[in-house]
């Protein structure tokens, strides 16, 4: 048990103070470094909670796919970082608002859920007879089905819809047809021709 | 008090330690020789003897390189972002060597046979970017950050086609160990039913770990030497060693997921006398010379080909055998 304790200090530190550096390095690549620390330390978390799958999962998709973009992206921004710290304080109290709102409703969410709903015990990581990978299959595939496939039609239109929106077509396309290309043969490629000495073609 | 103690927390950590320690020793030795062989083969493929003078058949060659390299200065440019400069390759090294944590070279001989072994490997195959990434931006020089970019953009697109090949392995298994994975292959192997999608991994794998010919990121032609082209003495050196090891974990993944693991071909007599890891071991370098022979054989890639290959052929056959083999099962009743 204390080792376990331990661990969850150790990531939820780790967690805490790189999700703090990300928002107050000042190099926007270090910014993106310490997210991937962030979501290493809190699939660190799930696996203490037994949820293996979801940890992996979280690993996977965010820092093996969606943080490379965001990398990828912020390498290639030329940021003058005096200028971006300049509107620091015009923004400064709409951002604090909008953090109190937040805050707020956080608060709120929580007070009302541990009063008023009888919410019984709490659900575990790792349901009786099953890998949590089947379970969370059971839930997404089985329970909900149609809210799982509504997900994934609004994400197609989200995704279509970028592509639409920056999508400028070329002008000059040279764009590679390979079946015409390997289906060319010998006698439309090549021409003999039998040209007379000082004539030219 | 004191004994329990040690029985529950220092005798296990240290177990596991030793394991570690002993996997990582028998890895970090083997790579030396599979450095050879990549250099042997590619060398007898084109008529040439390759390393001959240092030890019996040149065996020690690679050893003598590792030396060179470590007692050489290490060079940071003055422009680089040493931090990040410097941790770049150990992250590519690190990530290819904690794969090994869950790799079942016998039943039972993981040093974590956890439940989402597979899972596992998928996350750290696909981390590996990272090293490439940092390292060709940290060096601030134009050549390595060019290969960063090709290579982020060509290892998202390969996962793609890499994890739907796995979901077609899983959907025949119904599982994500990888023991009951390698278990599942005892009447036939994956490679048998499941060619295509062999073909597909392989291929794939070789795009995954920068190997020829979608050795893009380090195209010596146009890039000079890719995001390695800063590097020098130790630092390369450990960058070399991660992306070897990443190949070789490569190796040990289409072992274990289409060509049986450790089981024997056929489980008759003189073929079950020979014991598992023996198996694996010769499986992995099957699987190694196809990736050396590769190398010698087919002419890089340009990079739109390279996408188009991902994104226009991997992605949707992949897809489409990910709901044939799902229909197929649920059809037949196979479904685990």
């Amino acid at each position: 048990m204390t080792l376990t304790s331990l661990a969850f200090y150790l990531f939820a530190t780790v967690a805490v103070a790189s999700s703090f550096m990300v928002i107050s390095s000042r190099n926007p690549v270090y910014s993106v470094l310490f997210l991937i620390l962030t979501f290493f330390n809190s699939a660190g978390l799930f696996v203490l909670l037994g949820a293996e799958f979801l940890a992996l999962i979280l690993v996977v998709v965010y820092v093996g796919a969606v943080a490379v973009l965001f990398l990828f992206v912020v390498m290639m921004l030329d940021i003058d970082f005096a200028e971006l710290s300049e509107g620091f304080l015009q923004y400064m109290p709409i951002g604090a608002t909008v953090g109190l709102i937040l805050l707020l409703e956080l608060l709120l969410v929580f007070g009302a859920s541990s009063t008023l709903v009888d919410a019984g015990p709490l659900p575990r990581a790792t349901p009786e007879g099953m890998t949590n990978a089947e379970a969370l299959g059971r839930v997404l595939y089985t329970d909900y089905i149609y809210y799982f496939q509504a997900a994934g039609a609004i994400l197609l239109v989200a995704m279509i819809g970028a592509i639409v929106l920056t999508l400028v077509p070329s002008t000059n396309p040279k764009k590679q047809n390979i079946a015409q290309q390997t289906a060319r043969t010998r006698d439309e490629a090549v021409e003999s021709v039998n040209i007379d000495p000082g004539q030219g073609l | 008090m004191d004994n329990a103690f040690f029985d529950t927390y220092v005798w296990p950590a240290l177990i596991v330690t030793a394991h570690s320690l002993a996997i990582i020793l028998a890895l970090l030795v083997s790579l030396a020789f599979f450095m050879l062989a990549d250099r042997k083969i590619w060398a007898a493929a084109q008529l040439r003897k390759g390393p001959t003078m240092v030890g019996p058949f040149g065996l020690l060659q690679s050893f003598a390189d590792i030396l060179k390299y470590l007692l050489k200065e290490i060079i940071i440019p003055t422009t680089a972002n040493k931090p990040v400069f410097i941790l770049a390759p150990f992250v590519t090294m690190f990530l290819a060597l904690s794969g090994w944590a869950v790799i079942p070279v016998n039943e039972g001989w993981a040093v974590a046979d956890i439940n989402v072994g597979i899972l596992y490997i998928f996350a750290i195959s696909s981390l590996g970017v990272y090293g490439v990434i940092m390292g060709g931006w940290a060096s601030n020089s134009k050549y390595p950050f060019l290969g960063a970019l090709r290579s982020a953009a060509q290892m998202v697109s390969y996962e793609v086609s890499i994890g739907l090949v796995i979901i077609t392995v899983l959907l025949c298994v119904g599982s994500l160990n990888l023991t009951d994975i390698v278990l599942a292959q005892e009447t036939v192997w994956f490679a048998v039913p499941l060619f295509p999608m062999f073909v597909v991994f392989f291929i794939s794998a070789l795009a995954e770990t920068n190997r020829p010919p979608f050795d893009l990121p380090e195209d010596e032609s146009a890039l000079v030497a890719g995001f390695m082209t800063e590097y020098s003495s130790t630092l390369y050196v450990v960058f070399m060693i991660g992306e070897l090891a990443n190949i070789v974990l490569m190796c040990a993944m289409c072992t274990i997921l289409f060509l049986g693991g450790w089981l024997p071909p056929v489980d008759i007599a003189p073929f079950n006398w020979v014991p598992g890891p023996v198996w694996f071991i010769l499986k992995m370098g099957l699987m190694f010379f196809m990736f050396a022979m590769t190398k010698v054989i087919v002419p890089r890639y340009r990079y739109d080909q390279l996408m188009r290959l991902g994104w226009k052929v991997f992605l949707p056959f992949t897809l489409l055998w990910v709901v044939l083999t799902a229909g197929f099962l649920q059809y037949f009743g196979l479904a685990s």
